[in-house]
């Protein structure tokens, strides 16, 4: 054995690249206003150090983005020609992609995500769905939905906190690239990169009140969806919270897409490609700590090679880096919140109660600020909580079956329908698997990829409406 | 300063990411409508055509195996890049057209826009023409648009950028490579935009221009075996059309025929069509 | 999907029929998987101590090798020097692993080495094309071996390998490795030539079960040469092989490998694929030429905090 390991020194990113305020208003009309509401801190998940305070947007702070945004639409931008729309689009992502290292750092920061992933998946994403929806924005009466489709209005957005300004792009590229004018709320605990997002807007000279930011919580997103001039409601998150904006809306004439929870099944055959599969059962669940709502959390293993790949798993997991997200070299960054830390430890509780066998990675977890380490459950079933409930965190349940149409049974079996993974070498089991799933994406030998060309969204409980691609576009078109 | 006497700009051959003279050594004058002395013109040979169809071809993979985001990413910094000449255009449009300043600046615009709406369709361009196709049968069937190949192209005589722009994007966008012969009277802005593809990010060979006379290289590309489709909008000549659309017909080539065109006009869907193949595959499905 | 090796091994290694329905049992390897893994550990920033840990760890891998035409006597003898003592300029620094020349050199390198402690590996059975009768093949090998080398760097025939007749390599691999004697046995599967993944998978079963004491990816011959996903896949299987074996397999990537950043890319692929364990000369070699100097340019940055140029380091 070596005398001297080889082990990685702390390789941390710095921290120096962006400039955090102390404190922030709320951004409407093209400006930073303060709001009439309390205000609330925004911590690093990974520290505990409060970043910044941030305005919580009251009713009539809300009144006010929405007031903006409909005199933008009305006055600038329902009159921009798609190929100026599709320019300050253009510019947008143009600026994403050169202040990039900061927007990474800073959703780092706010998210507890390592920055590995903010800056090789999230800011990269982000600015390509800009790019992509640009090019959408003067080529509308191409897009399917007759010659010339016209913007819903206002557009009322609440955002998760998993990827904050990815989900931010996803809301605004398209909304913008159709000739909306948005309102958007980004998640009471990563409202950082949103509110520097508006510094973009400024950068790219969009008009005044196209994109208008509110922060707060529950009850500012509850205000902003129910406000009565927006024209269109977009959630992403819970779908508690999304079953609640659904009767909230209803009876209206707002239109309403959402991307809710999910409990994807991520099936692996005898036949799959063993090594890639044990990398795509660690993207799947153990990507961004699960904080992914498309995330593979139940894995669906044939009986044939159930222990031989829980043992490779385990094996891999023991590799897995946790700690300091700034740290390039961390694979597992921080718990969100400690309400979320809370969910999971409750539910990993439960799976233990309920019979299921738990293992963790070994890995020391940092004194402070909010952690779990990697783990999973053998020995689960059907009805077990932690096989039918969204943990949203790195736990992932393992279970058996010896068919192809078992494997079909359990993975529907299950109230959401967001995504699925299958992993065989076999070409025509993939189509057939694809075919019976009941999910709005499905992966075949790879998992937790995205693109804005894709159109990604829900079946069932999982929401309705998709965002990307030439589909994603309906959701911003009146076009219903 | 005024009587500050200019560094003037030799205008060359855009073959394979280099600026070579004609092979042959001819050059010839290129003059304003007035017929005053703008700048002696690169004189293409056929052996300057053939050199630019090997160049082509052998970034044909390269080009058309990038992905279609970063072949947008790659034309949208052309547009970038010919609006930081814009200035340079505008002159050459006006000496080239005849142009008031004015005029000459709407053209350049619109050339620049025009390069802009291109861009964006690199990553559209499948999921508006391809499909999913439900054949009677347990079988997945897609179809989705390839690039042709080597394209062919003899720019338009009349509408030395904006023409030009408007038939080269459309080639670009779903992958194909480039052989343009640009305008024989007007020439210079092809010349200009040939430095600015040089100094994009577009990949040596992905695009070649030619100066000089249809109907001297015309015939070679047209016969040209290893070119697999051609644009005949440049050729103002009705018995040379046909003459090249007959060449053309030994290896089949796709053939887009001389017609009149409003250059400001919506271009719509036509040209991106004309220049991409229909490949359809069959997957069975089962357990 | 079982990768239990079957015993008697001779069972698996009786005739094609049997090796292809063992190989061709083995797990498949998705093109666009392996590739996203070895890219994404690529990303690894290593830094600092661990960055000064690496880079004597990668010299003290280095098989120093020589494979030209041209060779002759003086440029062994300076390759030689080169390897005990790399950097004249500071002692501290680590020898390589070996010298790798043509089975004719092969003695006036033991000569020049003596008693350094450094191994003289020679490329033997009719490297790089390996397009010779078995006769030439041992003989050559037999020569470099009673010339003084203690380790054999073989080619496998990818021409018998690709039209399915393994049993054939088998053989040739398992004959080399007696003719080996006491000298460990490198065995060059080309991967390059063998196109695929799986089939890089498939050769380097083939060869362990034949007897290899190393799997080495290419003769630097043929591009592409080594890559990253080309051995992850094969340290995926001296682990695979170990788990069904007990025995540890070494990794020998070979060509193009050229600057410290793609050196440390193999080690960091090493460590997080098969562990610690194989992060010894003894169990992963890098066969190469120019990689040396950049090494010791980054360990000369290092040492004095500012960056050294190429009139510092000499020339071989």
């Amino acid at each position: 054995m070596q005398p001297t390991p080889f082990e990685y020194a702390p390789a941390p990113e710095s921290r120096a690249v962006v400039d955090i305020a102390s404190s922030y208003g709320l951004y409407i009309d093209g400006a930073f206003v303060d709001g009439t509401g309390r205000r609330f801190k925004t911590v690093n998940p990974a520290t505990e150090e409060v970043l910044a305070e941030v305005a919580e947007a009251s009713g009539g702070d809300v009144d006010r983005a929405v007031k903006a945004a409909r005199h933008a639409y009305n006055r600038v931008w329902s009159k921009t020609s798609g190929r100026d729309r599709g320019k300050y689009l253009f510019r947008i992502a143009r600026i994403l992609q050169e202040r990039a290292r900061e927007f990474a750092v800073l959703e780092t920061l706010d998210n507890g995500k390592p920055i590995k992933e903010s800056r090789d998946v999230d800011i990269p994403l982000a600015a390509a769905h800009f790019f992509y929806h640009a090019g959408w924005a003067d080529k509308l009466s191409y897009a399917g939905f007759g010659s010339d489709p016209k913007p819903l209005g206002v557009a009322a957005q609440v955002i998760p906190w998993n990827f904050p300004l990815l989900m931010l792009a996803w809301k605004i590229a398209p909304a913008l690239a159709a000739g909306n004018t948005v309102v958007l709320k980004p998640a009471e605990t990563t409202p950082l990169t949103a509110l520097l997002f508006a510094e973009v807007c400024e950068q790219a000279d969009l008009p005044p009140g196209v994109v208008n930011i509110v922060t707060g919580a529950g009850a500012t997103g509850q205000a902003l969806v129910e406000h009565a001039d927006v024209d269109k409601v977009a959630f992403t998150g819970s779908t508690e919270v999304g079953k609640a904006i659904a009767r909230a809306v209803a009876g209206t004439r707002k239109r309403l897409t959402l991307e809710l929870g999910g409990k994807a099944a991520n099936v692996i055959f005898d036949d799959a490609p063993i090594d890639q599969a044990v990398e795509g059962i660690v993207r799947g669940i153990f990507f961004n700590q699960g904080h992914v709502c498309c995330a593979g959390s139940r894995l669906l293993v044939q009986e044939t090679v159930a222990d031989e790949v829980v043992e490779r798993l385990k094996r891999r997991l023991t590799t897995l880096r946790l700690g300091d997200p700034m740290d390039k070299n961390t694979d597992i960054g921080a718990i969100n919140s400690p309400e979320q830390l809370e969910r999971i430890r409750t539910l990993t509780g439960i799976g233990e109660e309920e019979g299921a066998t738990r293992w963790s990675a070994p890995c020391e977890l940092p004194d402070r600020g909010y952690w779990f380490a990697p783990t999973l459950f053998t020995d689960v079933s059907q009805a077990h909580r932690i096989a039918r409930d969204e943990i949203f965190g790195p736990v992932l349940s393992v279970l058996t079956f010896r068919t192809p149409d078992e494997a079909i049974a359990k993975a529907n079996n299950t109230p959401y329908g967001l995504s699925a993974g299958v992993w065989t070498e076999k070409g025509s089991r993939i189509l057939r698997m694809a075919n019976a799933v009941r999910a709005g994406v499905v992966w075949a030998n790879t998992f937790n990829h995205f693109d804005p060309a894709s159109p990604f969204g829900g079946y069932k409980e999982s929401g309705f409406g998709r965002e990307g691609g030439r589909h994603g576009l309906a959701a911003y078109l009146d076009v219903a | 300063m005024a009587d500050r006497l200019e560094v003037r700009k030799t205008y060359k051959l855009f073959i394979g990411g280099a600026f070579p003279r004609s092979e042959s050594g001819r050059s010839y004058e290129v003059t304003d409508t007035k017929g005053r002395f703008l700048a002696n013109a690169a004189h293409a040979s056929r052996k300057d055509a053939r050199d630019a169809v090997t160049a082509a071809r052998k970034a044909f993979g390269g080009w058309s195996g990038a992905t279609a985001y970063n072949r947008g990413q790659v034309l949208y910094r052309v547009a970038e890049v010919m609006e930081g000449r814009r200035a340079q255009f505008v002159a050459e449009v006006a000496a080239a057209e005849g142009v008031q300043n004015r005029r000459a600046e709407a053209v350049v615009d619109a050339a620049i826009d025009r390069w802009v709406w291109y861009a964006g369709w690199t990553d559209k361009l499948a999921q508006v023409l391809g499909s999913a196709n439900p054949v009677a049968g347990p079988f997945f069937n897609f179809s989705t648009p390839e690039p042709t190949g080597v394209v062919a192209v003899l720019a338009p005589q009349d509408s030395a950028l904006l023409g030009l722009v408007s038939v080269l994007a459309p080639v670009l966008v779903a992958g194909n490579t480039a052989v343009v012969l640009s305008s024989y009277a007007r020439p210079l802005p092809a010349v200009t935009l040939s430095e600015v593809l040089a100094t994009s990010d577009v990949p040596g060979g992905v695009v070649n221009i030619l100066t000089g006379a249809a109907a001297e290289v015309g015939p070679w590309l047209a016969s040209h075996l290893d070119v697999n489709a051609i644009d005949l909008s440049g050729v103002d000549d009705p018995d040379l059309a046909r003459e090249l659309e007959k060449a053309a017909a030994d290896n089949v080539k796709r053939v887009r025929r001389p017609a009149s065109e409003d250059w400001n006009a919506d271009p719509g869907m036509s040209r991106l069509r004309a220049w991409v193949e229909t490949k359809t595959v069959w997957h069975p499905i089962g357990v | 999907m079982t990768l239990t090796v079957p015993t008697p091994l001779a069972d698996a290694a009786t005739s094609d029929a049997a090796l292809r329905r063992f190989l061709h049992g083995l797990p498949g390897v998705d093109q666009v998987g392996a590739e996203g893994r070895a890219a994404n550990l690529a990303t690894r920033s290593i830094k600092t101590t661990a960055k000064a840990y690496a880079i004597d760890l990668a010299i003290r891998m280095i098989d120093l090798t020589t494979l030209e035409g041209a060779d002759t006597p003086g440029k062994v003898r300076s390759l030689c020097a080169k390897a005990v003592r790399p950097d004249p300029t500071d002692p501290s620094t680590p020898s390589v692993a070996a010298v790798c020349v043509y089975g004719d050199l092969v003695g006036l390198a033991r000569d020049y080495l003596g008693d350094s402690g450094l191994h003289i590996a020679a490329v033997a059975t009719a490297f790089p094309s390996g397009r010779a009768s078995l006769e030439v093949k041992l003989a050559d090998t037999r020569h470099a071996v009673a010339a003084g080398a203690d380790e054999i760097d073989m080619v496998i025939d990818r021409g018998a390998f690709l039209s399915g007749r393994y049993l054939q390599v088998y053989e040739e691999i398992a004959a080399v490795k007696d003719a080996c004697g006491e000298a460990h046995l490198k065995v060059i599967l080309e991967t390059g030539e063998l196109a695929t993944y799986d089939n890089v998978r498939r050769a380097s079963w083939l060869a362990m079960m034949a007897g290899a004491d190393f799997i080495k990816t290419s003769t630097g011959k043929i591009a592409p040469a080594a890559t990253l996903p080309v051995t992850l896949v094969m340290l995926e299987a001296v682990r695979d092989w170990r788990d069904a074996t007990g025995t540890l397999v070494g990794v020998k990537p070979a060509g193009g490998i050229r600057t410290t950043k793609d050196a440390l890319r193999y080690l960091v692929l090493v460590n997080e694929t098969v562990g610690i364990e194989w992060l010894t000369p003894d169990l992963f070699r890098i066969g190469a030429s120019s990689l040396l100097n950049d090494l010791l340019l980054q360990r000369q940055k290092l040492a004095s905090g500012h960056y050294s140029g190429a009139d510092y380091v000499t020339v071989d």
